[in-house]
């Protein structure tokens, strides 16, 4: 029974994240600054960016120059994302400031920096599928340095077609993945203590 | 790894045991989503959303034809940025390099492009044209490439030479050249060119490139990008059209471009291949980001300038504990 792989995860998981960690009912007392909101707030945008961009994609990158309603969802997207990058900037400097890698947390740090770079290119990718001025320039402009690195030989920032479905269907999914990844971190090595907190044998109370 | 920091490094990595307070994750999330959407709400409804409307041939056509005419002449002679660019469309150029690494060469051409029959004849023979382009399409056609070089090359060298101004193109042996260009200008001024370049006498399309490529060739689409401020030099990677926020977050790609050496093509390797030399920068920055906690320095940061003080203030008022001195 032990062998199975499946019942290795299932062991593997319910020791490093049970439940009382994933859903937890309460926190270290430090955890007290308006900091702390931002990793919450970031999420929060990342689900309105995706539930406007699911209803923009049932309609096509077209409708919004044609529609009231459409326009209006593209704002929502639109705001949405300024939104989550104000929020995730101000989580990521908060993070560095509390040297947030500490105590293996490493991997932590990595996943949200890397998700900090596929939030760029999943935003970039929705300026080049604007199909208006916007992204008639940025694809022109932007196709020098992707070049200039052999990239763009397979990605290819004036094709139409290509940016979609990498801005729809590839990027939300890696992006997705890590975020799920680095919210599990983080749940299952708990919130990183203060600097100058100390174990009592280095002279701390707690 | 002191005892002292080793045991501090176990603290840090250890479950809490200290103080702990209620925490409701759940209605944390959704108080979050409500406040968020209810932001974005307010944001869509006052600000909108920007959405200019994309530049047309038919409207380069109509606004400024003798740019049009003359740029559908450098693409005949292949003197036009697409025709002379080299990887992925073109092996005309090396491209861009830092050092030994001529990664856009390498690449190879995966994007073929051949300005001469991908703008201009390709176009001309899709569509039913007067007999006078139609001969001169078929005249073309019958001459050598150096014969259609000659003829392209010394009426485009003339255009040059007239500064634009085709009323004042000096006399000469242009072969249809002229008549090919006022072809296409005329198609490009009924509109039936932005169809013909996006089909390539298909149906399906979804693949832009030849037609913002030879958009870039002129000098239409740029001075629309340098009317609405979004030219590289002056920050533009970072606006958006119209009074709106655009990809703030690219501020420090952005950057570069604003610098010596980058922002000057004559000053030297980088300043000519200042395209690859900001990539290998902003990806060696972006590896720095993911790579802070082993970065020595920067790592340290945090603990000398006392920032987390703040952060943490109630934390450390109800635990009297003062700054260590280092």
């Amino acid at each position: 029974m032990s062998e199975m792989w499946t019942a290795k995860l299932r062991n593997k998981w319910q020791k490093n994240l049970p439940i009382e960690k994933l859903l937890p009912d309460d926190q270290p007392a430090y955890v007290a600054s308006w900091i702390y909101v931002f990793g919450v707030l970031t999420l929060a945008a990342l689900a309105v960016i995706i539930a406007s961009g699911v209803v923009l994609a049932f309609e096509g990158p077209a409708w919004y120059h044609v529609s009231h309603a459409g326009k209006f969802i593209n704002s929502l997207h639109f705001w949405s994302v300024q939104l989550f990058f104000v929020f995730m900037v101000i989580h990521l400097w908060g993070k560095f400031w509390m040297a947030a890698w500490r105590g293996n947390r490493f991997a932590t740090w990595m996943t949200g920096a890397v998700a900090f770079v596929a939030s760029i290119a999943t935003a970039f990718t929705g300026y080049l599928v604007q199909t208006n001025f916007d992204s008639q320039w940025i694809s022109f402009e932007a196709k020098d340095g992707f070049n200039s690195m052999g990239i763009g030989a397979w990605f290819n920032v004036t094709n139409l077609g290509q940016m979609l479905l990498l801005h729809v269907a590839f990027l939300p999914l890696i992006l997705g993945a890590i975020t799920v990844v680095h919210v599990l971190m983080v749940r299952k090595r708990g919130v990183v203590p203060p600097i100058d907190a100390e174990p009592i044998s280095l002279g701390g109370r707690s | 790894m002191s005892a002292n920091r080793e045991l501090k490094h176990e603290f840090d990595a250890a479950p809490w045991k200290g103080k702990t307070k209620r925490y409701d994750i759940v209605k944390e999330g959704t108080i979050a989503l409500a406040i968020v959407a209810a932001l974005t709400l307010v944001l869509a409804l006052l600000m909108g959303s920007p959405d200019e409307t994309p530049l047309t041939f038919k409207g380069w056509a109509t606004t400024n034809a003798d740019n049009f005419y003359a740029t559908a002449v450098q693409e005949l002679a292949g003197s036009s940025g697409t025709a002379t660019y080299g990887g992925p469309y073109n092996k005309n150029s090396d491209g861009l390099n830092v050092g030994p690494f001529w990664l856009q060469k390498w690449a190879g051409v995966t994007h073929p492009i051949d300005t001469v029959n991908d703008f201009v004849i390709t176009p001309l023979s899709t569509q039913l044209m007067s007999s006078e382009v139609s001969s001169a399409v078929s005249t073309w056609n019958a001459a050598s490439p150096t014969q259609q070089s000659a003829w392209a090359t010394s009426y485009d060298e003339a255009i040059a030479k007239a500064e634009g101004k085709l009323s004042e193109v000096a006399a000469g042996d242009y072969g249809p050249v002229p008549t090919l260009a006022a072809g296409l200008t005329s198609m490009a001024k009924s509109g039936g060119l932005d169809a013909a370049l996006l089909s390539q006498g298909g149906f399906f399309q979804t693949d832009n490139t030849k037609q913002i490529l030879f958009f870039g060739d002129g000098s239409y689409l740029d001075d629309a990008g340098t009317a609405a401020n979004l030219q590289g030099g002056t920050w533009g990677m970072m606006n958006e059209t119209g009074r709106y926020p655009g990809q703030a977050w690219l501020w420090l790609y952005s950057f570069w471009y604003q610098i010596p050496p980058f922002n000057n093509e004559e000053s030297g390797p980088i300043g000519a291949n200042a395209d690859a030399y900001i990539m290998y920068v902003m990806g060696a920055l972006s590896l720095g980001l993911i790579l802070i906690p082993v970065i020595p320095g920067i790592r340290s940061l945090p603990m000398r300038i006392p920032i987390h003080r703040g952060i943490w203030s109630q934390y450390y008022k109800a635990e009297g504990i003062k700054r260590r001195k280092k």
